[in-house]
């Protein structure tokens, strides 16, 4: 193997000489042939500082660049919109919403971003009366925000003014666009600082007849007046639909006010704690009217510049250059000061370097580079290569990243650990679920008798389906066997004896044991189903699981979720169908067992519960309770949970509505999934979670090891090039040969005659 | 000749609106403008009223094919087939449902796709008449019988084992070029070996033998026979009368195809990370963007026509008893 880049070219060429025909050889050792030789293979190799295979540019060498890759295109980049955790990836590194999670402390803990402090919230009666903090009766709450003073947006055209003090770029006509391609084909560029106006603008937004904002729905059900300010300015729009830019200030919204230029209050209908989380949300980012005023400008859409697309704001980073077939690019903010890295933490990240940059300005990192990256196999091998920074781990190189320790620890492989790459992992704020349609006669039932037998139906199946084996055999261990909705890190969650579901579980050993089939196979008998057999009809009991069309891999997990009910004795019959079909099974509540799962908005265990929630049920309210359970007291305890801050009182109220949800089984409650990524070791700073998604700013890389790794690992392996020309010789010279005997024989034949 | 031409011109009109039609009762058969707007809006807190909005949008909220309310005419005009397919015409392909526009995409992308398909197009047509003529000059002999197999060979492994093949050997273990990526710079070139080399290698199979054919059959016409009792070397037999004369079928084969290049590879480019129209077209199916899946189509339509016709021009330059009227 060569390493070119440190070697002169005379060694180089001696090297390759035992691959290469005399001839060349011989010409590469006369003085001529040798500097014409040279030059050629200079040329050919230039750029060889940097191994051939670097999928980037040599310029970009020894810089500090954080490479990523993202599989799927985000659809939205404007805060109103976006909600994917692929769109949250870049729209949290751009804007900035009052609130945000501190990046160490675990459980979650909400700290200002740009505000001040966290938000004042005071409650009063339908008379505007004040109302103490501990009140319950509550028609209003309003929540007051101070925004820090100096804090600047990127520059951008938008802002760009003329000597005369107006905007240069907010009335161009369609000659004006002509040479305009790219945001950055605007010649000026200016700032303005944040306003407190800029957040009541977003909020307006929300409401947009164009944009669809996906949680106007769930807002305009709790900030006052955001519904009829949504038929305002659809009235309006209706009314001059030449109007291309619908001025959102000229219209008031009386759930919001602006108390001064750095201070706002948000009106909020009754009492919603969780409200605060979504002030944490880019949904409750600050937009400037003058980027809407820019953008909204006829011929820039037609050239796919559009806010969607090129965000503005005042976050550690801007998005300089959005290709989203190909790579995206956010770049340092130069604006962007006053932040530091946080000198707190968890007691585990000393000892896992994570208070080194203790009181640090951010960011680290002047530059991240997205690459699209459609298939895992090139994007695996591309990070075992160096060239991204960090991986997750498919299923398909699970076993080359990591094992298990002797002492039972996940843990990297031996030649990962070689490299120096690490395994983090953390349990994610999700649940994966099968639920059953409560609505269903067999698994719901209707009448009351009917109800206890279904129920003790779904009891026999919960602890006859076995999650720990199915994240053992098909998630590579990477999950936790759920005891309820609520999973680790979210209040309402216990570990220990007092967490687990004690119908599945028993406590043995100094950890939960699932009950014996014999336990299952006895509910099922008082089911009515002794031995799988309805006492009713003589017949087996047949149930029907609906899943979306799974691919041929999947097929071993619907054959393990056939066996696991065959335990018991009942026969699943899998209904595949494609998604949509699926989901308007469960609309209209045709399925009778279905699995689902969610991810959580923010940590709060209303957030999860709400999915149990009765008035929530799909069928009749549309809602996100896809099981139709419907519990008289579980809704009671759920609406008093809803208005209750944290603490022992609230935990009591959770563990009580758990105790239900476990008794009645509306859901196997399935396992939380485990997250593992793997990072190399000039990633620093790394401390995965998946709530807060502004944590770009806090990592370092050291990108010198990064380059001198890269080298080591990607020196070009040349002897194949050698044999490719011996057999390439090796195949041609026979056959010219026969060529020439061939061509011969026939002169000869011709001369004979 | 431009009677003939005007005429196929005419004539792709029926058949485009044709296929028009086709994919739009296919694509509405199992989407209905609510899933699609529920496949946009995401999952959570999706409600009935932003999916109509979404539709409103979007001109979705009207009937598919025939408004039964609409007066006259508008009974068919105002209808969502009508007006999304009536545009595409003046090459108006609208926009996609991520917002973007669809005619800007496809003018972007094609460069890429193009980089890819036209070098393997080219370099292919080489490879495979070459080896293909030199398994004929050889034919009945070792080299023939080897080459046969290798063909076999090369024609017996799924496009997809070339790919990840191409990739561990050449970039995962010899560290020769990138294993993915593109750049619109003079440095695409690096990105673009790998696959030329793999598109190239994974049709040589099928190709080769197909001209080997081909070739084998005019080897054994009476002006090959008049030829060699002339005293002509094989290979000028070859070069200069066979290969001239076969070029009927090869270019039969080969320009319907140049057009299409245009469109990608879908499962190449979503493996070198080639932001063409083959991934866009995937993208755009995945995601149900049904915009963009009846923009690629009505193009794909609207070049193999073009093939086509590019095709029964193409006789007339290598065969000068061909005719079109």
């Amino acid at each position: 193997m060569l390493a070119l880049s440190t070697r002169p070219i005379s060694q180089v060429i001696k090297r390759m000489s035992s691959f290469i025909p005399a001839g060349i050889i011989a010409s590469l050792h006369s003085a001529h042939g040798l500097r014409y030789w040279g030059c050629c293979v200079f040329l050919l190799l230039a750029g060889c500082a940097e191994p051939w295979n670097n999928p980037y540019p040599a310029a970009q060498s020894g810089e500090n660049i954080l490479y990523n890759a993202f599989a799927e295109r985000p659809k939205h980049l404007d805060p109103v919109q976006s909600y994917s955790t692929n769109e949250i990836l870049f729209t949290a590194q751009i804007y900035q919403p009052p609130l945000q999670y501190h990046y160490l402390k675990r459980p979650f803990e909400l700290i200002p971003q740009t505000a001040t402090t966290l938000p004042t919230v005071r409650y009063y009666d339908a008379n505007d009366v004040a109302l103490p903090a501990d009140a319950e009766e509550v028609a209003f709450s309003v929540y007051e925000i101070h925004i820090k003073p100096e804090i600047h947006y990127q520059p951008h055209p938008a802002f760009a003014r003329d000597v005369l003090g107006d905007f240069l770029y907010h009335t161009q006509t369609a000659s004006d666009l002509k040479q305009i391609q790219k945001i950055a084909d605007f010649e000026h560029d200016d700032t303005r600082e944040l306003l407190a106006d800029d957040y009541l603008y977003q909020i307006k937004r929300l409401a947009h007849p164009k944009l669809h904002s996906p949680i106007f729905g769930l807002m305009a059900d709790y900030i006052v007046g955001l519904r009829e300010y949504a038929e305002t300015l659809s009235k309006h729009a209706t009314a001059n639909p030449d109007d291309v830019y619908l001025d959102l200030r000229q219209f008031p919204l009386s759930g919001v006010e602006k108390v001064d230029d750095h201070t706002y209050r948000i009106r909020i209908k009754g009492k919603y704690p969780q409200f605060i989380y979504w002030l944490a949300m880019p949904f409750f980012a600050p937009i400037p009217w003058e980027a809407d005023r820019f953008f909204s400008q006829p011929g820039l859409a037609d050239k796919n510049i559009t806010l969607d697309w090129y965000p503005v704001g005042t976050g550690p980073y801007m998005l300089t250059e959005n290709d989203p077939n190909s790579v995206m690019v956010l770049e340092r903010n130069p604006n962007f000061q006053g932040e530091h890295y946080p000198a707190e933490g968890m007691p585990e990240d000393v000892e896992n370097n994570l208070l080194q940059d203790a009181d640090q300005p951010l960011p680290f990192i002047d530059k991240i580079i997205f690459s699209r990256e459609k298939e895992s196999i090139p994007r695996w091998n591309k990070f075992l290569q160096g060239y991204y920074d960090a991986s997750g781990i498919g299923s398909d190189s699970f076993d080359q990243a990591v094992q298990i320790s002797g002492q039972g620890e996940t843990v990297v492989t031996e030649g990962m650990g070689e490299q120096g790459i690490r395994l983090e992992t953390a349990v994610a704020p999700s649940t994966y679920y099968m639920g059953f349609n409560m609505l269903d006669t067999v698994v719901g039932g209707r009448t009351t008798q009917e109800k206890q037998a279904a129920r003790k139906l779904r009891q026999a199946i919960s602890i006859a389906v076995d999650y720990e084996e199915f994240i053992s055999i098909f998630a590579n261990g990477r999950g936790l066997a759920a005891q309820s909705p609520i999973p680790p890190g979210i209040e309402g969650y216990r570990d220990g004896k007092a967490g687990i579901n004690s119908i599945v579980y028993e406590w043995h050993n100094g950890g939960p044991r699932r009950r014996s089939i014999k336990v299952a196979k006895r509910l099922l008998a008082e089911a009515g189903y002794p031995d799988g057999i309805d006492k009713k009809s003589g017949k087996p009991l047949v149930l029907y699981f609906d899943v979306t069309t799974r691919s041929a891999d999947d097929k071993a997990i619907l054959d393990w979720m056939r066996k696991q009910f065959r335990k018991i004795n009942i026969h699943l019959v899998v209904r595949s169908t494609d998604y949509n079909r699926f989901q308007d099974k469960i609309r209209s509540g045709n399925a009778q067992i279905f699995e689902w799962g969610w991810n959580a908005d923010y940590p709060d265990p209303e957030n999860f519960l709400f999915l149990l929630y009765g008035p929530q049920r799909k069928v009749g309210n549309n809602g996100e309770n896809a099981a139709n359970y419907d519990n008289a007291e579980f809704n009671r305890l759920f609406e008093r949970m809803n208005n209750m801050e944290s603490g022992p009182q609230r935990a009591q109220i959770i563990d009580q509505m758990l105790a239900i949800l476990r008794e009645d089984a509306p859901w196997l409650w399935g396992y939380h999934p485990k997250d593992y990524a793997l990072y190399h070791a000039w990633y620093q700073n790394v401390k995965p979670n998946r709530l807060s998604n502004n944590n770009m700013k806090y990592w370092r890389i050291d990108h010198n090891l990064r380059a001198q790794k890269q080298r080591e690992w990607n020196e070009p392996v040349l002897w194949p090039l050698g044999i490719v020309f011996f057999l390439l010789m090796g195949g041609l010279l026979p056959a010219w040969l026969a060529y020439r005997r061939r061509e011969q024989g026939r002169s000869l034949t011709t001369q004979s005659s | 000749m431009l009677n003939y031409i005007i005429r196929r011109i005419l004539y792709a009109i029926p058949i485009l609106i044709g296929v028009n039609l086709v994919t739009f009762m296919l694509f509405f058969v199992v989407n209905t403008p609510d899933d699609m707007a529920r496949m946009q809006l995401g999952t959570k807190h999706v409600t009935d009223e932003a999916i109509f909005k979404w539709k409103q949008a979007r001109g979705y909220d009207k009937p598919l094919i025939y408004h039964d309310d609409a007066p006259g005419f508008q009974k068919f005009t105002d209808t969502i087939f009508f007006e999304k397919s009536l545009a595409m015409f003046a090459f108006d392909f609208g926009r996609a449902d991520d917002g973007r526009d669809i005619a800007l995409e496809i003018q972007s992308r094609m460069w890429p796709s193009l980089a890819i398909a036209l070098p393997v197009f080219l370099l292919g047509l080489l490879a495979y008449i070459t080896f293909a003529l030199l398994m004929t000059f050889f034919r009945a002999t070792y080299i023939d019988f080897w080459g046969v197999v290798l063909c076999i060979a090369l024609m017996s492994v799924s496009s997809l084992f070339y790919i990840i093949g191409g990739q561990f050997l050449i970039s995962k273990l010899w560290h020769w070029v990138p294993i993915s990526g593109y750049t619109n710079s003079i440095d695409a070139w690096r990105f673009l070996l790998l696959p030329i080399l793999v598109g190239v290698v994974s049709s040589a199979g099928a190709n080769s033998r197909w001209y080997r054919t081909i070739f084998l059959e005019e080897m054994s016409r009476e002006y090959v026979r008049t030829a060699r009792a002339k005293g002509l070397p094989e290979r000028i037999v070859l070069f200069r009368h066979v290969l001239k004369n076969a070029m009927i079928p090869i270019l039969t084969g080969a320009v319907v195809v140049i057009p299409l290049l245009f469109l990608g590879g879908l499962i190449t480019e979503s493996f070198f990370g080639i932001p063409g129209l083959g991934s866009y077209t995937i993208d755009a199916i995945q995601s149900q963007d049904f915009a963009v899946v009846r923009a690629m189509v009505f193009l794909g339509s609207l070049l193999y026509i073009i093939g086509l016709l590019l095709t029964d021009l193409s006789y007339t330059l290598v065969d000068p008893r061909v005719r079109l009227e």
